[in-house]
């Protein structure tokens, strides 16, 4: 009783986030749909204002719930904050939020569920990051908090002076009294703790901002550029022992026998073990881990799964037939009967499977006692890992502490916890112990959840030198079945959009226009690999669209805005790529050529077009231009360093990168056989953010998309070869 | 045992002669600015400079180090940035940051043996190393403003 008497009293001031959609996400106190987490952890002289901001003598702490893979999202969340709050940005400090309701994504479950965003939000609480989501789910929370943060303190600094707040300002994390006098906002929060948090806040308009919109310093810049930042794969302890995890590479399959004499006696091994679908090994050094590992001779189950690309590949072309297994239909005009009155163009396309091969490998350190489990690692879903944490370990969920660690990576590969699950059985088994696992590169790569591969055909007529129908059937895996299932053990009964996102949403007005998706039977396990299913789809809608463009004789930027007369902010998009590059056409002579794509993806209409060379060396990609809309620009620098990366990214895998399947796994298992782009292959690159939507968007993915489909339709323009199916250097030669 | 001057400090380490720089640094020593990426040489992120020139710890045998060996921790500070550092920090280079100590070795090293590099040399010395963010047109820029301050003091 005494201890909910002081928790009570110690944290009357509470924000109130209003949100739109008509959700209050943090008016706890009264009726609150979710509990304030950061109210058991706080101590004397702490107060929490809203489940986003923690202020105490030592200064202003974000307690962000949303992960940082590397894309800023820490920064950014710190600098939405920080205009509200005049605090200076750099001296915030940053925690991350441990599993809680309050920090369910929003704007992610309007992703999977558009327009019912907050109901999925409510009946599936996710603390989750992906889908480009941050932005956008915080752009008006953290603002909201930072307000109500300011304006309270205000309060509490008007009781103990006897003033009115309205007298009084704020500035670089202090309360200015009329006198001048500068109270820090550390010396309020006992006040303020016993006061109500004012409501009301009215947002500063963005004219009045001093951060957002300008360029401004990533909040972890200095620390990534002199190796003072840790990551997941750094932690370290009194006691701790090192340990790595060799599993079935048919992903599901079991353990038949294993051998562990040799490597048992091996310098530094504390212990061998079996965990689900493998074996670990405990020692005194991750290295001599990783070698008595390897010594060990392990004999597989089969996997669950065909175990050859070929195989796979027959099993979607199986799959690509028109009936009953259509999941979705994007349908306007007649199609059938355009089909009939034209010459039908027809082309097949094929991407492969792709690893998201962060380069931080992936980890996890775990120490579990009989009173709390404790689990430091970089996880895009640390409401996941505590739940199966709990099942595993029979610990309470208030007891299970998941420590979210910045990452070195993910590009949606930590949106899986197969490696926490493996930590936590080794450290469940030596309680008090604490354990650290690394997965060797080789691991990782066969251990991936992957890009699902993905086959397509497109049909379509032209007529009076335009696009007169477009028909796409794509077949492919469901991202959705194959992760939910592992996940939460059943996938959410709703269609798997990802099976034709990309390809049956886009804004174009063709007159007979029609997407299908057919959902193939589970193969290797899949997952969201940066953009999803746009990842695949942007290239089979975009190269096919190329070719009925090319067929009717038109200009393949010029057709596309034509295409797009209904939607005017894709129009200005197009048309601002255009001028970025001095649109004069795509062939441009001299084997050289210049290719375009667009795609809309997470709510980002993104154009690119790419220009190469074509040289008795090889390919040589010359410029990128992208252009996306994006509603607002808030953090310039970074919305450049996203836009771009993802085009390297994106081009890299486009170019160079496969998985292909022999014996259950795939044959690429380190960088040298999925290589990525490299530095001297990198083209100039100039991007632009639009501003003439009302909705502000993450550029964390969708400049992946077009990037792909712009390169294949570029070297289609210089050499008059089109070439269907990633990876391209199968086809042709690059510098 | 096993003598090894880390960033100007004397270490006495007990490890076998085979074990990768990498993992004596990194487990035994705790100094975690060289990271492991894929324990093959091939993306460049656990970088070091022995005797100044970059090496790949993660194939160094810690029995062949003969040199002293400066990982991203000792070439500056927060407070005190390397040229190269500063550069990274001016052109906000990072996105997950994981490659980026060693891409920074990397580069101290080249500028160190070519202070005006063009951009064929830059991009020569600077392929090696992997960045999977695609950080690579950011890098460039900040090799050619090192360049610039190296050169220019």
């Amino acid at each position: 009783m005494g201890k909910a008497r002081t928790i009570a009293r110690r944290t009357f001031l509470v924000g109130s986030v209003a949100v739109t959609g008509g959700v209050a996400f943090s008016v706890w106190r009264v009726n609150t749909p979710f509990a304030n987490p950061l109210l058991g952890d706080l101590k004397d002289g702490e107060a929490a204002i809203t489940p986003f901001i923690k202020i105490d003598g030592s200064g202003v702490t974000l307690i962000t719930p949303r992960a940082d893979k590397g894309q800023g999202a820490y920064s950014i969340q710190t600098y939405l904050l920080a205009e509200e709050l005049d605090v200076d940005p750099l001296k915030v400090k940053t925690s991350v939020g441990k599993p809680a309701k309050a920090y369910t994504n929003f704007a992610l479950g309007e992703e999977i569920m558009p327009g019912r965003g907050h109901i999925l939000g409510k009946l599936m609480p996710m603390q989750m990051t992906g889908g480009s989501s941050t932005v956008p789910d915080m752009y008006v929370r953290l603002r909201r908090a930072g307000a109500a943060a300011r304006e309270t303190l205000k309060e509490a600094a008007a009781k103990l002076h006897n003033l009115s707040a309205d007298k009084l300002k704020t500035e670089n994390g202090h309360v200015i009294l009329p006198s001048g006098e500068k109270i820090a906002y550390g010396a309020l929060a006992e006040t303020a703790a016993k006061i109500n948090p004012v409501k009301n806040v009215k947002l500063r308009d963005p004219s009045e901002w001093k951060f957002l919109g300008r360029d401004i310093q990533r909040t972890d810049i200095v620390a990534k550029s002199t190796g003072t930042q840790d990551y997941g794969i750094d932690m370290e302890m009194e006691g701790l022992v090192y340990a790595t995890v060799r599993a079935n590479p048919g992903i599901g399959g079991g353990v038949k026998s294993f051998d562990a004499s040799d490597a048992t006696k091996m310098r530094g091994v504390h212990k061998i073990m079996p965990v689900a679908h493998g074996v670990a090994v405990i020692a005194d050094n991750s290295w001599r881990a990783f070698k008595a590992a390897e010594a060990i001779n392990i004999e597989w189950e089969p996997g669950p799964y065909p175990p050859t690309s070929a195989q796979m590949w027959k099993i979607l072309e199986k799959n690509l037939v028109p009936g009953s297994k259509a999941i979705k239909n994007r349908k306007d005009g007649n199609v059938d009967a355009a089909l009939k009155s034209g010459d039908v163009i027809e082309a097949q396309y094929r991407v492969p499977y792709l690893a998201h091969a962060p380069l931080e490998p992936m980890n996890a350190t775990v120490l579990i006692t009989d009173e709390r489990v404790d689990i430091w690692t970089g996880t895009q879903i640390p409401d996941f890992v505590q739940k199966h944490a709990v099942k595993m370990t029979g610990h309470k969920a208030k007891d299970v502490f998941v420590h979210v660690l910045p990452m070195g990576g993910s590009f949606g590969r930590r949106l899986e916890d197969t490696y926490v699950l493996q930590t936590l059985e080794i450290a469940n088994s030596m309680r008090g112990t604490p354990v650290k696992m690394t997965w060797t590169r080789e691991e990782d790569f066969s251990h991936d959840y992957v890009r699902p591969m993905a086959l397509s055909r497109g049909r379509g007529t032209v007529k009076d030198g335009k696009v007169e129908a477009f028909d796409l059937d794509i077949v492919c895996q469901s991202i959705a079945k194959s992760q939910f299932v592992r996940l939460m053990g059943s996938a959410p009964p709703i269609p798997d959009t990802s099976i034709t996102q990309g390809g049956d949403d886009q804004p174009y007005s063709i007159p007979n226009y029609r997407v299908t998706g057919y959902k193939a039977p589970e193969m290797a396990p899949v997952s969201s690999w940066r953009s999803v299913g746009a990842s695949h789809n942007g290239f089979h809608h975009e190269c096919f669209l190329d070719e009925l463009i090319d067929a009717a004789g038109a200009d393949p930027l010029k057709e596309r805005i034509r295409l797009l007369q209904n939607d005017p902010l894709s129009v200005k998009v197009l048309e601002e790529v255009g001028r970025m590059s001095g649109w004069t056409g795509h062939k441009l002579g001299n084997g050289r050529g210049r290719g375009v794509a667009f795609t809309l993806s997470f709510g980002v209409r993104t154009a690119e077009i790419i220009e190469v060379v074509n040289t008795e060396a090889g390919i040589i990609i010359e410029k990128v231009w992208g252009a996306a809309e994006v509603g607002k620009v808030l953090d310039p620098i970074n919305f450049e360093a996203q836009f771009s990366g993802g085009i390297v990214f994106a081009l890299g895998h486009a170019m160079n990168c496969e998985l292909t399947y022999e014996d259950y796994y795939p044959k690429q298992t380190n960088y040298y056989a999925y290589e990525g782009l490299k530095l001297y292959q990198t083209p100039d690159i100039q991007v632009k953010g639009l501003e003439n939507g009302d909705q502000i968007k993450g550029m964390g993915e969708p400049g992946v998309p077009p990037a792909a489909p712009a390169l294949a339709n570029a070297i289609f323009a210089a050499t008059g070869h089109r070439i269907r199916q990633l990876p391209l250097y199968k086809a042709i030669d690059f510098v | 045992m096993t003598k090894l001057i880390v960033n100007g400090i004397e270490r006495t380490l007990d490890v076998e002669e085979d074990m990768p720089l990498l993992w004596a640094l990194r487990d035994e020593l705790k100094i975690h600015g060289p990271k492991y990426g894929c324990g093959i040489a091939f993306c460049g992120a656990c970088t070091v400079h022995i005797d100044g020139e970059a090496v790949r710890s993660c194939q160094m045998p810690v029995g062949d180090v003969d040199g002293e060996i400066t990982t991203i921790e000792g070439l500056g500070s927060p407070e005190a940035p390397h040229a190269v550092q500063a550069a990274w920090i001016e052109h906000q280079v990072a996105q997950c940051g994981y490659c980026q100590a060693g891409q920074i070795m990397q580069a101290a090293s080249f500028l160190r043996q070519n202070s005006d590099p063009d951009d064929a040399a830059i991009d020569d010395a600077m392929s090696a190393n992997l960045c999977r963010c695609g950080t690579y047109p950011r890098i460039r820029a900040a090799v050619k403003t090192a360049a610039k301050k190296l050169g220019g003091s």
